[in-house]
């Protein structure tokens, strides 16, 4: 063609001031969190104390492990509306084998894996069926719970009986720091390098990002999908094994509507209900920031019944920023 | 030169069907080692659907494939890649939110059985397959880079990939002319060292360049191989084309109505991005057919006309007023109105009834007091389908129980129950029957007879030559010239559209294809 033709839109490999919304983003999550515990420790004494900072901890660091799922499910373009129906299926499964005289580890080694059994029909649902992830995690929150109830009749089971060895998970200390905190953090770390760095990890965001695209490159991108909801699912079925152990007993509604704080955390966090995006660490931020505005509302003698119309707000205000900044920065080239 | 003896890729009567569709019938085609071998024909011949059964992207129904001698079946990407074959997409198939290196290195990191990334290492071989093309950041995201930026990726992505049999369908349409130079340096050194080169493009010239033999395909069907040296772009342009005027068109106008009143006046038209100081004028009681490649720009013309499209800059007078056109309901007030090419996506509603489609333009013609008045609704589709000549169970029916044609019916008595003044139909005809098109090629010239005027935007050559008073053929986002009257045939509608020639027109003011720069935001 003729040699001055001009390409139409600038060269944006250069990149702007809104180039790199995803690391500001954490760094704000950071920056905001700070803030509040500066603002918090002039306003509550017992706020800036050991205690409280691991209560914080201790409160939000099972569910972060579920984060971590959730994340890995947004980022593959899927969600997952079951997760506290099946945490609270692996509790009670788990209880209710050791009342009948099973060895507690070997009965929640496979309450986890009728949780990975319940990821992998979800996600063969999704991928083989071709049904939404919306419709068949909904239908699966459903059976969950349904199944905990039938299981326990409705009512909580307590195991008094539960050996030291395996009351250590949910209840015990290793210098001085809660096991279920250590866990948390294994889990996080590894996730969170896995996410960035391991081969198969990478897959997630290809299949998210551009399903076509990830397919043309070879990618099988079914299996991608069904493995990301068996580790969702397993994910949940560990938290479900270290509440139980923490609580020493297992009640049916456990877990209520935690799929929506576990959905906004990671969303806050920089996931996108689009998929493509997000990062286990920022899920794990928006989840502290979540449970440190509880902690605060608590501590400010804020009545409970204004924790979800804050927390909502957040949501809301996290996205909207996130959306507004994303439109400029794709104006900008 | 003995490497030309060897046969590496092999395609015998392949046949593959879409539905009713029959996108391949019977096609042959085969790749000597060292080559590059050229894929020509119109929108639609099959080129496209022919390369993915190469990559294993779809499976033909029937035929043989060889691959080195060797009969066998491509299940997906993954095994062609294995096989040694690569395939540059036409429509860019990269993952926006990744970062370059990564979809450059994808099929490699699929491939590799290494657990951890070497970011690296994918950052240098990204950067090694760029730097000849372009000089692009092996770590932007994708979506931060332009189109043709972002094509250059998706042929560095397949460069890496170490293959014997490199296909490139229609790389350069969105490349300028330097990285479309940088590519042809880079083709021409991948032959030397003996890899197969499988190029699609609509440039004559290009082709005549750059390649060694050139099969030509029309309707899905094999048409020939020549060998370059022995054949010109004129041969194989009346290749392409090769065929009958297979249907009737009603009669063109007499006298051609440049002189006539103007309806329409578009003047500089720009977005920036798909169309650039795009200008043309449609007279009262004529056809104006826009006619050029797919991605040149036609669709996105006339929806930023009709305010479903952003534009930059640029002045309408419709009826010779000056017209803001804000939004699409801006553009129905004024009477101007478009019927999508996507017919399924954005045409009809699929599930709603065939009556309740026709109203859902302007609601208020069949509403009493802000409710819908059923009888209302029912005559003025009676009506409507009656002019159309529209094949119909009941009104009530859900109109996905209609076939194609007359879904495309229903789509158009929708745009006509808001008695338009200007109707833009693109592609009124894609995919369906031949009774349907010639009465949908009948009521298009009717209303243009009625002094509606008509805007027809078709790939397919032989409407636009048989149904248009007067055409626009679009090249890369500009108008690059009008012909009318006994100029418009095929030959001449496929060079302007592949950038081969201009033709001038009368009015000086239509065509305008200066470029103007546009400042850098």
């Amino acid at each position: 063609m003729t040699a001055n033709t001009p390409s139409f839109s600038p060269d944006p490999t250069k990149r702007g001031l809104f180039g790199n919304i995803r690391k500001m983003r954490e760094l704000t999550l950071i920056l905001i969190i700070v803030g509040l515990f500066i603002v918090m420790s002039f306003a509550s004494p017992y706020f800036l104390t050991w205690a409280n900072m691991k209560a914080m901890l201790l409160s939000f660091s099972t569910e972060g492990i579920v984060v971590v799922g959730m994340t890995m499910l947004l980022i593959v373009g899927g969600i997952d509306l079951s997760v506290g129906a099946v945490m609270c299926l692996a509790m009670v499964m788990a209880a209710k084998l050791f009342v009948l005289g099973m060895n507690p580890w070997l009965a929640s080694l496979s309450s986890i894996g009728i949780c990975s059994i319940i990821g992998l029909i979800m996600g063969n649902c999704v991928t083989r069926i071709g049904m939404h992830h919306f419709i068949v995690t909904l239908a699966f929150m459903g059976i969950a719970r349904g199944a905990s109830m039938v299981i326990t009749q409705g009512t909580p089971i307590s195991l008094f009986s539960l050996p030291p060895e395996f009351k250590f998970v949910g209840q015990g200390t290793l210098w001085g720091v809660p096991f279920s905190i250590i866990i948390f953090f294994v889990v996080v770390i590894i996730a969170d390098y896995l996410l960035r760095n391991a081969t198969a990890f990478r897959k997630i965001f290809y299949t998210g990002s551009n399903e076509r695209a990830a397919e043309f490159s070879g990618i099988r991108t079914k299996r991608i999908k069904i493995g990301v909801t068996v580790l969702s699912s397993t994910l949940c079925g560990l938290a479900g094994i270290i509440y139980m152990s923490k609580f020493g007993a297992a009640t049916p509604n456990f877990g209520v509507g935690l799929e929506l704080n576990i959905i906004a955390a990671a969303v806050i966090g920089g996931a996108s209900l689009k998929g493509g995006e997000g990062t286990v660490f920022g899920a794990i931020l928006g989840i502290a920031l979540l449970s440190v505005v509880s902690s605060s509302l608590i501590l400010l003698n804020v009545s409970v019944y204004w924790q979800d119309l804050i927390k909502g707000l957040i949501l809301l205000a996290a996205v909207a920023i996130d959306h507004i900044l994303h439109n400029r920065s794709v104006q900008q080239g | 030169m003995t490497r030309f003896d060897e046969t590496v890729l092999e395609l015998i009567g392949i046949e593959k069907a879409f539905g009713a569709t029959r996108a391949l019938r019977g096609v042959n085609f085969s790749l000597r080692k060292g080559e590059i071998h050229a894929l020509a024909g119109e929108n639609g011949a099959g080129k496209s659907t022919l390369m993915k059964i190469i990559d294993g992207i779809h499976q033909p129904d029937a035929g043989e494939i060889r691959v080195h001698g060797k009969a066998t079946q491509i299940a997906d990407p993954l095994a062609a890649q294995k096989m040694g074959i690569g395939l540059v997409h036409q429509e860019i198939a990269l993952c926006p939110d990744v970062s370059v290196a990564e979809n450059i290195s994808m099929p490699m990191l699929n491939a590799s059985k290494r657990w951890f990334v070497n970011f690296r290492e994918i950052r240098r071989i990204a950067r090694d397959a760029i730097k000849p093309l372009a000089d692009i950041d092996p770590d932007a995201r994708l979506h931060e880079l332009s189109i043709s930026n972002q094509q250059l990726v998706e042929i560095a992505k397949a460069l890496t990939l170490n293959c014997d049999i490199l296909i490139f369908d229609e790389p350069t349409a969105a490349l300028t002319e330097s990285e479309t130079q940088a590519l042809f340096r880079i083709m021409q050194q991948l032959k030397a060292e003996g890899i197969s080169i499988i190029y699609i493009s609509h440039r004559m010239a290009e082709i005549f360049e750059q390649c060694d033999r050139i099969t030509v395909l029309r309707d899905g069907q094999y048409v020939c191989t020549e060998n370059i040296a022995d054949t010109s772009p004129d041969a194989i342009v009346g290749k392409m084309v090769g065929r009958e005027l297979g249907e009737l068109y009603p009669p063109k106008l007499s006298t051609l109505p440049e002189s006539g009143e103007v309806l329409l006046d578009v003047q500089n038209y720009s977005d920036d991005r798909r169309f650039n100081d795009v200008s043309f004028r449609v007279h009262r009681g004529e056809i104006f057919g826009i006619a050029g490649l797919i991605g040149a720009g036609r669709s996105e013309v006339v929806k930023a006309i009709c305010g479903l499209h952003k534009r930059t800059s640029g002045e309408l007078t419709f009826l010779g007023r000056p017209a803001e056109i804000r939004n699409y309901q801006d553009s129905v007030a004024l009477g101007i109105v478009y019927l999508s090419e996507d017919r399924k996506e954005n045409g009809v509603f699929l599930d709603l009834p065939i009556a309740g489609n026709i109203a859902a333009l302007d609601l208020e013609q069949v509403s009493n007091y802000g409710f819908i008045n059923r009888r209302l609704e029912r005559e003025q589709a009676t009506e409507l389908a009656q002019r159309l000549n529209l094949k119909y169970g009941r009104l009530e029916h859900p109109v996905s129980s209609l076939s194609g044609g007359n879904q495309q019916k229903v789509a158009i008595a929708k745009m006509l129950s808001v008695k338009p003044r200007l109707v833009i139909m693109d592609e009124p005809t894609r995919g369906i029957d031949v009774g349907a098109k010639s009465e949908i090629h009948r009521l298009t010239r009717e209303l243009a007879s009625q002094g509606v005027g008509v805007i027809v935007i078709s790939s397919e050559l032989p409407e636009i030559v048989g149904l248009c008073d007067r055409v626009m053929v679009m090249c890369e986002g500009r108008n690059n010239g009008i012909v009318s009257g006994d100029a418009i045939n095929e030959d001449r509608l496929i060079r302007l559209a592949s950038g081969m020639g201009q033709n001038i027109e009368n009015s000086p003011a239509e065509t305008t294809t200066q470029f103007r720069v546009q400042p850098a935001t």
